[in-house]
């Protein structure tokens, strides 16, 4: 049972982003996977995993883990409550030398724990023009590691213009989380392939662009 | 006053009666025709008279509230449709303190003046000063890709969102001699009114729509429809005179000017769907889609119908 203050910044957190952009889900036609699974998504905002984490159905929402960056989410009091406490985030090591853990197997023990995990298989926040940056290999490693494990495409549209890099002040505009149906790793299947075929499935989740044509 | 809080207990009363009976036909529909959700027109009306049902309820708790909650009411309205509609225009990083101004300054001291019931500022708020300084604000960036357009679209959108639905609740400013106390009468009529107008042109559309009006730019409306429409919500104007200050042949004309603009409001805001390629504005009713698509006729024919009340009537 989380303590009362976590609960309390947890509601807060989803009250504020919800009045903010508005959250709207779109699910797949035949739902969500009711066992855990892999939530992996396109990533541009710190506050990624927040809208994510929100819209998901209170159930399934309370399994579920986000994967973040060790180095920011430990940097101060506020991050840590809020990364680690609140979330409760499957904190992995950026700095292969500083590693004290295979990330890959922190995941995996997550998963077998129970959770589901929130990915950003981009691995860093996408400030370029593209819309999605080359994958890195932790997610094929991952499925390698659990091939029977669901991987759950999730386009989040529109949060990169609420706040965007270097802003303070978010700007309410609607924000989609679109969820598209799970996808397996094939056996056998090749890291390039594999790969190829997650990022092409997240990307047909995402809308035609409209204003923000930046 | 107590005349006001019968007249508006008789309104609320025969609201209640209509959306009663709306909802026990959606009720029949649903069970002969789609007792499985089958039948989408079914569905949509019933999802749209279960909006209804809230809208009413929201706006009752406004009005009992008295001019604090019309205008907090309002003023979340302007907000959400402000989200919607910026949502889908142009914008870039340079806009960012612009937009954030749009939304955190100038919505509210919109609001504070008409709290104030400053009326001369009130008026030129957003025409003039939000004019002026927003692209002053956007320019300091020193991005000039698109600027014309960028500034000009959020100039539009708080036209829309901010400056003209917020004459909505400005009918509350009004000095109308022998109609003091009453003026939360004169949101209702305009409300009922251009909702009704929407609601029979979609139903004259169902019934006997042969015609489309503007196949390009809404391919559900009719001739039919329109003709319909106006006149059937003309007429229901015109037996509301009694909740206004004006006389009932007045009160006809003033409800076809607020139905036409409202029709008119409609195609302008189409076609602004059309162009950035969506079906609605967004999707926070249920039924309704966006905000403004249910706002888009009251934002067209609200500031009109102040300027003639006022004008005409107001001290």
């Amino acid at each position: 049972m989380k303590a009362l203050p976590t609960k309390a910044a947890a509601t807060v957190i989803v009250l504020f982003a919800r009045a903010v952009t508005a959250v709207r889900a779109v699910w797949p036609e035949g739902g969500l996977p009711s066992r855990p699974c892999v939530y992996y998504a396109n990533h541009s905002s710190h506050g990624d995993f927040v809208l994510v984490w929100t819209v998901l159905p209170p159930r399934l929402r309370h399994r579920a883990r986000p994967v973040a960056g060790a180095e920011y989410w430990l940097k101060s009091w506020l991050n840590r409550f809020i990364g680690r406490d609140v979330f409760n985030a499957v904190l992995i090591a950026r700095d292969r030398d500083k590693r004290t853990e295979d990330p890959v197997t922190q995941m995996a023990s997550a998963i077998d724990a129970g959770s589901s995990l929130i990915l950003f298989p981009e691995g860093t926040r996408n400030q370029s023009d593209a819309r999605l940056l080359p994958f890195k290999s932790g997610i094929f490693h991952l499925a390698m590691a659990r091939p029977d494990v669901d991987l759950v495409p999730v386009w989040i549209s529109n949060l990169n213009r609420v706040m965007p890099k270097g802003e303070i002040v978010p700007i309410p505009l609607i924000c989609t989380v679109t969820f598209g149906s799970a996808l397996q790793i094939a056996p056998g299947e090749d890291k390039d392939v594999f790969l190829e075929r997650m990022q092409a499935a997240l990307l047909a989740l995402s809308p035609n662009i409209v204003g923000g044509g930046e | 006053m107590s005349g006001a809080n019968s007249d508006l207990m008789t309104l609320v009363a025969g609201i209640f009666g209509v959306l009663i009976v709306a909802s026990v036909i959606g009720y029949i529909l649903q069970q002969r025709l789609s007792p499985n959700g089958s039948n989408a027109a079914v569905e949509n009306l019933n999802a749209r008279i279960k909006a209804w049902w809230v809208m009413v309820i929201l706006i009752g708790i406004a009005f009992i509230a008295g001019r604090i909650g019309v205008l907090i009411l309002f003023g979340f309205c302007s907000f959400a449709a402000l989200r919607e509609f910026v949502t889908l225009i142009n914008t870039r990083r340079a806009d960012h303190w612009a937009l954030a101004a749009a939304f955190f300054v100038v919505v509210p001291i919109q609001y504070f003046l008409l709290w104030a019931e400053q009326y001369g500022i009130f008026s030129i708020f957003i025409p003039v000063y939000a004019f002026l300084l927003m692209p002053i604000i956007s320019v300091l960036r020193g991005d000039t890709e698109r600027f014309l357009v960028r500034i000009a679209e959020v100039q539009w959108a708080l036209m829309i969102c901010v400056f003209c639905a917020s004459h909505v609740p400005a009918l509350l400013t009004l000095k109308i001699p022998g109609y003091e106390g009453r003026n939360v009468l004169l949101i209702a009529f305009l409300v009922i009114v251009v909702q009704l107008s929407d609601v029979l042109q979609y139903v004259w559309g169902k019934l006997l729509g042969r015609t489309k009006i503007a196949p390009r730019l809404s391919p559900s409306k009719t001739v039919e429809g329109f003709v319909g429409g106006i006149i059937s919500a003309t007429l229901i104007g015109t037996g509301l005179w009694w909740i206004t200050p004006f006389a009932p042949l007045q009160a006809g004309l003033l409800a076809l000017v607020i139905t036409l603009m409202g029709f008119f409001g409609g195609l302008v805001m189409s076609a602004i769907k059309r162009d950035r390629g969506v079906k609605d504005w967004g999707n926070l009713i249920e039924g309704h889609g966006g905000l403004i698509d249910r706002l888009d006729s009251v934002v067209f024919s609200a500031p009109i119908f102040f300027h003639l009340t006022r004008y005409w009537w107001s001290l």
